[in-house]
């Protein structure tokens, strides 16, 4: 793990989950997989904390746990899991651009809490979803339960390895720590629950389900006092099936932008039948012929089968070779070359970042040095009608950047400078990590300052937190205007301007933490394609 | 060998024109400190993508920062307490429902032990008074060791009962001899009898005190 990654692992563990839980985490990316009590003795904790810091951790899939040898547990932090923090807004937002208010409440709440049973979901959901709508109407448990199973069928959640059953003939003791197990066929299957009841609102004047009084603080998990039906089965967000959707939500819309928005249509309608006959990582879909696509175009286009086949065929010979023809049996074999696709979205984005930082000309080098593999000086000058001096410099600064390498080819055994070639060339692979790399930084970088300025105001925010409260509260207890008047001004003009700005600021560093992240998971998902065909 | 020997003049030992310089031209400054820290960048940045969905993924961040805080896997580091006790202070305090985790799934080390819980306070209130004190009378401490030894003993049988009763946990019968609960318990049995070297009429806070032993109020201050 490079320092980048702990430094951002560490900022959003502080964020999310408190300090504590920051330590034990670092301290674990860090160093690998560790028992308790070296932890303990390590970051100087109390053992009872570490315990708490591990169980938070263990419940949002941050760590996972082994049994080694003699019975000791390791514990083991998951770096690249606990980046994914970084990227819940898309998710939710995505379940709520697919499955509409409950499926991005489902989603939410499951990332929020690691892993819930089915029931707690629903329940939880519900309980949300009634408190938006208006009064004397509930959200039904029917109908979060069909989203439920709905989410599960197209695999946006999965259940979580659980112990197996074993029978109580075991006469030795219980192992140290439970063995998790999970089968491929088990993982999306939705336990046939029933689950009746509609969403209460918090404000109504019943009192909780258990009959307990409202002052003690409701206990997690045990309101009801009837057994958990699917006690045990535990659900998570599948994040690497929302990743493919990213994915494939990014190879359309680059389609879309090169050609036009049939054939992004055509590729769509592609990647969707591919969904589950071909998992992510492979490097091409399974082939599908031409009259399979026609059948499944969505029902509004109506375009014939010869304007499909010149599409396809379009998109076939495209340099870009996002689409490949596998055969010509069926109407012709396509399939989607998806490794290909994940390289030439990396390249596009190596090629933007050069253009950006170092302006157009220097952008003009790298494509022709990316086109052309390997250039001498001489020719880079000649090929990209750039003077020689301008050329020189622009190559050493991208070469410095390390966006271009030095290729060295000795003509001689000795490899005398004076008889080598030197010859510039783009390693995608290695300006991708530093690219990768470099992101990392500028998110830790974000959060840093997001945080700075946040603290930096934080006497006035707490100020106009608390002349908020005021506010609410007089006007829920029905206040003239001209006393609402005095209370607001007991925030300054000034004062109000620099609000103004914080919030403005905040708002632009957040939001500049998620476009990064799309960079990120464009060379996140390159070079994780590049590695498996290793 | 490669290259000219240049008899005292600056020469190069590879041809520079390959490099790209021509010969006698003026070569680039060379550079003495490392790049500034906040250097002039000549192209300035392009605007951030702006629609519906940055604005609502926007929002959710923002609210989902302020949710998880609240949550109760959010722990919250213990403030050292404050000579005056600040009246605002109870009013912005969070309430957050308690989090029990499964312990069916995780190691069975992660279970807080209910004998730790009440050696807890105790250890704590010792280790406060940190480790220079030095023992004034030897019967106290003969005295302290009896007792905590009557204790070990009583510690065991209650724990066992509780085993017996707490079924869902422990899937064991009533069969304690495991090496590692017995590891654990030699290990803050030792811990115990070394701290109780002190005396123990003090009775300090500890930080620690408030969370350890929220669910076993029978313990009586020694």
């Amino acid at each position: 793990m490079t320092q980048a990654e702990i430094k951002l692992c560490s900022l959003l563990l502080q964020e999310h989950f408190g300090e504590i839980v920051e330590k034990i985490g670092v301290h674990l990316i860090r160093t690998g997989s560790q028992p308790l009590r070296v932890i303990a003795h390590d970051t100087g904790t109390s053992l009872d904390q570490v315990k708490k810091a591990l169980c938070v951790l263990i419940q949002h899939n941050l760590v996972i746990y082994q049994v080694h040898k003699r019975g000791v547990v390791e514990y083991e932090a998951q770096c690249s899991r606990v980046l994914r923090m970084l990227r819940y807004p898309r998710y939710i937002y995505t379940a709520k651009t697919l499955y509409s208010d409950t499926g991005e409440l489902i989603v939410e709440e499951l990332l929020l809490n690691g892993k819930m049973t089915m029931s707690a979901v629903v329940k939880k959901v519900a309980d949300r979803l009634t408190e938006t709508m208006e009064d004397g109407k509930t959200m039904d448990y029917a109908e979060v339960s069909n989203t439920f199973v709905r989410l599960a069928d197209t695999h946006f959640v999965q259940r979580c390895p659980w112990v197996p059953a074993t029978e109580n003939s075991d006469p030795g003791p219980p192992p140290p720590a439970p063995i998790l197990v999970i089968s491929e066929k088990d993982m999306y299957l939705v336990p046939k629950l029933s689950l009746i009841g509609k969403g209460k609102r918090r404000r109504s004047s019943d009192e909780d389900a258990a009959g307990e009084p409202k002052a003690k603080r409701p206990k997690y998990g045990t309101d009801n006092k009837e057994p958990i039906p699917d006690d045990g089965i535990y659900w998570q967000a599948n994040l690497d099936r929302f990743h493919q959707h990213f994915r494939d939500q990014a190879i359309v819309s680059a389609v879309a932008n090169r050609m036009d928005q049939t054939s992004s249509e055509v590729v769509r309608t592609m990647l969707r039948m591919s969904e589950i006959t071909t998992p992510s990582t492979d490097p091409f879909t399974q082939p599908l012929s031409s009259n399979e696509i026609f059948r499944s175009l969505p029902v509004g286009y109506n375009i014939s089968k010869q304007v499909l086949d010149q599409y396809l065929t379009l998109l076939a010979d495209d340099p870009l070779e996002f689409v490949g023809k596998s055969g010509d049996s069926g109407g012709g074999m396509y399939v989607i070359n998806l490794h290909k696709a994940l390289g030439s979205l990396a390249t596009a984005t190596l090629e933007s970042v050069v253009q950006e930082r170092f302006g157009s000309r220097c952008a003009r080098i790298f494509r022709l040095v990316l086109q052309k593999k390997h250039l001498e000086q001489k020719q880079v000058e000649d090929f990209a009608m750039i003077p020689a001096k301008e050329a020189k410099d622009m190559l050493y600064k991208m070469l410095s950047g390390n966006f271009i390498s030095l290729q060295e080819i000795p003509k001689t055994p000795d490899h005398a400078p004076s008889r080598t070639f030197y010859l510039y060339t783009v390693n995608i692979l290695s300006a991708a990590r530093m690219l990768l790399h470099r992101c990392y930084k500028s998110i830790a970088n974000l959060i840093e300052r997001r945080q700075f300025e946040t603290k930096e105001n934080k006497r006035l925010l707490e100020k106009s937190q608390r002349v908020e409260a005021i506010i609410a509260s007089m006007q829920a207890t029905g206040a003239e205007e001209v006393q609402l008047q005095e209370i607001e001004e007991m925030i300054t003009a000034p004062e109000r301007q620099q609000l103004e700005t914080l919030k403005r600021n905040v708002n632009k560093l957040d939001a500049s933490e998620i476009q990064v992240d799309e960079t990120i998971f464009l060379l996140e998902s390159y070079i994780e394609s590049t590695m498996k065909r290793q | 060998m490669a290259g000219s020997q240049g008899r005292g003049r600056a020469a190069y030992t590879f041809n520079i024109e390959a490099v790209g310089f021509g010969r006698g031209e003026k070569l680039p400054d060379v550079v003495l400190k490392p790049p500034p820290l906040f250097p002039d960048t000549d192209y300035k940045p392009v605007p951030l993508k702006a629609g519906e969905g940055e604005d609502y993924m926007l929002a959710l961040k923002q609210e989902l920062r302020e949710t998880m805080k609240r949550m109760p896997y959010y722990i919250e580091t213990p403030e050292e307490k404050q000579d005056i006790e600040r009246y605002s202070k109870r009013y912005m305090k969070v309430y957050k429902e308690e989090w029990i985790p499964d312990w069916r799934r995780l190691p069975r080390e992660m279970m807080p032990r209910k004998k730790c819980k009440k050696a807890g306070p105790k250890s704590e209130k010792v280790k406060d008074m940190g480790k220079g004190a030095s023992l004034t009378n030897t019967a106290d401490v003969l005295k302290k060791i009896e007792e905590l030894e009557k204790r070990g003993d009583g510690e065991k049988s209650d724990e066992e009962n509780e085993e017996k009763e707490g079924g869902k946990e422990k899937s064991q019968e009533g069969d304690e001899e495991d090496d590692a609960a017995a590891e654990q318990e030699e290990y803050d049995e030792e811990e115990q009898e070394e701290e109780n070297d002190y005396i123990n009429s003090y009775f300090e806070d500890g930080d620690d005190f408030g969370a350890d032993s929220d669910d076993n109020m029978d313990e009586a201050t020694y």
